[in-house]
């Protein structure tokens, strides 16, 4: 099959896997080197689905899962941001505190000073932005860990929130409205999620297909189709017994359906733009990256600025989902469960390595078991222990994987 | 790379360095350094360790800035604030540690800083100048599609010396370029070194291997604890350099040349 004429098949020490057999093989010997990719999450899915199922069979029911859903979008918007941060080998300690800020800010400029919705997001949007900015300023300017930063910063958002929810403590949002019915009721049409269901593997189709051409017209080998169709098969196959499965419930959320929208964006942004690549090259030797000329600076900037936006829209998302903006919001189990969720879904505490698409599949790890606790009974004592435990877990995960890896000649 | 100033023609001075220094807190790294650069020529510099020869790569190359004095690029003042003015200026360099990021492919790691399209990058296009590039290089890279974490470290050099050339620099920095490199790998590179010169481009070499600097700079400048410790030539004696390199003509390396020299008379 291999033509000696194409630039990137001369050296003949090279194994070139080709075909489905050849990709399962690169599959195996990717995760024996401690590049497990997706596998932790899908082995932690499967495992959490039947341990709850067995103890309650309501788990599985499909307006649970759509409740589930409804519980993702908004921590999954916080977890999309901290990938940013955790790219670049930083953290964000406060999204919980920014998320509970901007949802207060909700409440007060939409309910109290009834103000449009979309100026009242803007506001949010950019309150959010300008914290980033703090701490992005913060860490080029003065070396301040991210840490310690984002710490101090844990506290000064939730005195702002407490200072401006007052001494009421908390502000109902009327249920009529469009932002609590967005956050409660709203789903997606049934055609739609189905189309939305059939796209991911036409469009993997449709990439590989336009890919092959410019290779071979490059003189470059080219994959074929077979294993980007059986990936296309079997995703698509998944995501429409999912789209039917919920549908047999209430559907699928419209603001999951927005999580999702916003993660495939960032997912194109951080493989497609130079704005990922730098991502990325900053995350993994900031000082290759510096002598290469990219300023890293904006680069930290934008990541900071991008992780404090999200957890503020994921703030607003919350209150649509709670109706209310209150003193509790963002606070006790947020931060973890974000962080968690992007670590659970392989964006790596060490920087340099994740992806888009691990705060989703995290944050429906993390919501998952948040959800079976609740359906339970179990009081919030056991879910914190649970989550921290599973955060450790996730941890050691990726440390071990990240040792392996060294060992195998792989960053 | 609009602002990248006229190519100069050959024997133009490039580069033009006047009591350059550099202080490290107490420690004086580089003082009073002058050195010129001409286009087609190629530079060697060469000291013991700690002379100051990384330090001043490091200073023409943006990552450091002096302490004082001037350089002069193309008959004009510049001041090289950051590694991303020195390469739109077009200074090249190859570092010694080679700064090339693990998590990333090769293709990535060439073309860091500079990819194609920023808004959808150029995949296919950035691959297939990669392996051109490489192929000039007679490069044996596996794969440009692996992490750099999986090459090994003469590959990684092959890969810097890459990158270095992409932008088509007016004068080119390498910093122990073939201290990692196989036999046929190093007579590569000095080929390399020479087609680089002969298109016009200056070089400046930083070798601990003499051979190596014979066999390719014009001219040999010393620098000796931070400081100009005179100029020389290809031609120029073995034991010159020495001197100059280590400040005496009575050194260790001297001292151990005569002591094998006596044996060697004893035995005969």
């Amino acid at each position: 099959m291999t033509q000696p004429t194409q630039l990137d098949r001369a050296d003949s020490r090279v194994r070139h896997d080709a075909g489905i057999a050849g990709a399962l093989r690169g599959f195996v010997d990717q995760v024996r080197s401690g590049d497990l990719g997706m596998l932790p999450v899908i082995v932690g899915l499967v495992i959490i689905s039947t341990v709850f199922t067995v103890l309650n069979p309501v788990f599985l029911a499909p307006n649970n899962l759509v409740n589930l859903l409804f519980d993702a979008a908004a921590v999954g918007f916080i977890a999309l941001g901290v990938v940013c941060v955790l790219l670049l080998g930083e953290i964000d300690l406060s999204i919980g505190s920014m998320s509970g800020l901007a949802s207060a800010i909700t409440g007060v400029l939409w309910v109290n000073a009834g103000m449009p919705l979309p100026v009242t997001i803007l506001a949010v949007v950019a309150t959010g932005a300008a914290v980033g900015l703090i701490y992005g300023f913060l860490r080029n300017q003065f070396e301040m860990p991210s840490f310690v930063a984002t710490l101090s910063g844990l506290l000064a958002l939730l005195g702002a929130q407490l200072y401006l929810l007052g001494p009421t403590g908390s502000i109902n949002m009327p249920f009529t409205s469009s932002l609590v019915r967005f956050g409660q009721i709203l789903i997606l049409p049934g055609w739609a999620a189905y189309l939305a269901a059939l796209l991911p593997g036409a469009m993997i189709v449709l990439g590989a297909i336009r890919t092959n051409r410019r290779r071979s017209a490059a003189n470059l080998s080219a994959a074929g189709l077979s294993v980007a169709l059986a990936k296309a098969v079997l995703l698509t196959a998944a995501l429409i017994f999912a789209v039917w499965y919920l549908e047999r419930g209430r559907g699928v959320p419209l603001m999951f359906g927005i999580f999702v929208l916003a993660v495939a964006a960032l997912n194109y942004a951080l493989t497609r733009t130079q704005w990922g690549r730098w991502m990325f090259a900053v995350g993994g030797n900031a000082e290759a990256a510096r002598r290469s000329g990219i300023n890293i600076r904006r680069i930290r900037l934008s990541a900071f600025v991008i992780c404090s936006s999200l957890a503020a829209l994921g703030g607003v998302f919350a209150a649509a989902r709670l109706a209310s903006a209150s003193q509790q919001a963002g606070t006790g189990d947020v931060n973890l469960n974000a962080i968690a969720a992007a670590v659970i879904g392989g964006t790596s505490l060490f920087g340099g390595r994740g992806s888009a698409w691990s705060a989703l599949l995290g944050v429906l790890v993390i919501m998952a078991i948040s959800n079976g606790l609740t359906l339970l009974n179990l009081s919030s004592s056991l879910r914190y222990m649970i989550t921290g435990a599973v955060l450790a877990i996730a941890v050691i995960v990726d440390s071990l994987a990240r040792r392996s890896r060294a060992s195998n000649g792989r960053a | 790379m609009s602002r990248k100033p006229e190519s100069p023609a050959k024997g133009d001075l490039i580069l033009r360095l006047r009591g350059v220094g550099k202080q490290f807190g107490a420690v004086t790294a580089l003082d009073d350094i002058a050195l010129d650069v001409h286009a087609g020529e190629v530079v060697a510099l060469v000291g013991d360790n700690g002379a100051g020869k990384s330090t001043l790569v490091k200073v023409l190359a943006g990552v450091h800035q002096p302490t004082s004095g001037t350089i002069e690029y193309l008959g004009r003042p510049v001041t090289l604030d950051n590694p991303g003015r020195a390469l739109e200026l077009g200074i090249a360099t190859v570092f010694q540690d080679l700064a090339l990021c693990e998590n990333l492919d090769v293709v990535a790691n060439l073309f860091l800083g500079h990819e194609l399209s920023p808004w959808h990058m150029d995949e296919v296009q950035m691959e297939v100048r990669a392996w051109t590039l490489l192929q000039e290089l007679a490069a044996r890279i596996p794969s440009v599609r692996e992490p750099i974490a999986s090459l090994s470290g003469g590959q990684r050099q092959t890969v810097a010396i890459a990158r270095s050339l992409l932008l088509d620099p007016h004068i080119i920095m390498l910093d122990e370029p073939t201290a990692a490199l196989g036999v046929a790998q190093t007579a590569e590179v000095l080929n390399l070194i020479e087609r680089v010169r002969d298109r016009g481009h200056g070089v400046i070499l930083i070798s601990h291997n003499m051979e190596d600097v014979r066999a390719v700079a014009d001219r040999i400048v010393v620098l000796r604890l931070g400081r100009n410790n005179g100029v020389f030539t290809a031609e120029s004696s073995h034991q010159e350099l020495v001197a100059a390199i280590t400040g005496a003509s009575e050194n260790s390396v001297s001292r151990r040349a005569a002591r094998k020299m006596d044996i060697m008379e004893g035995q005969s």
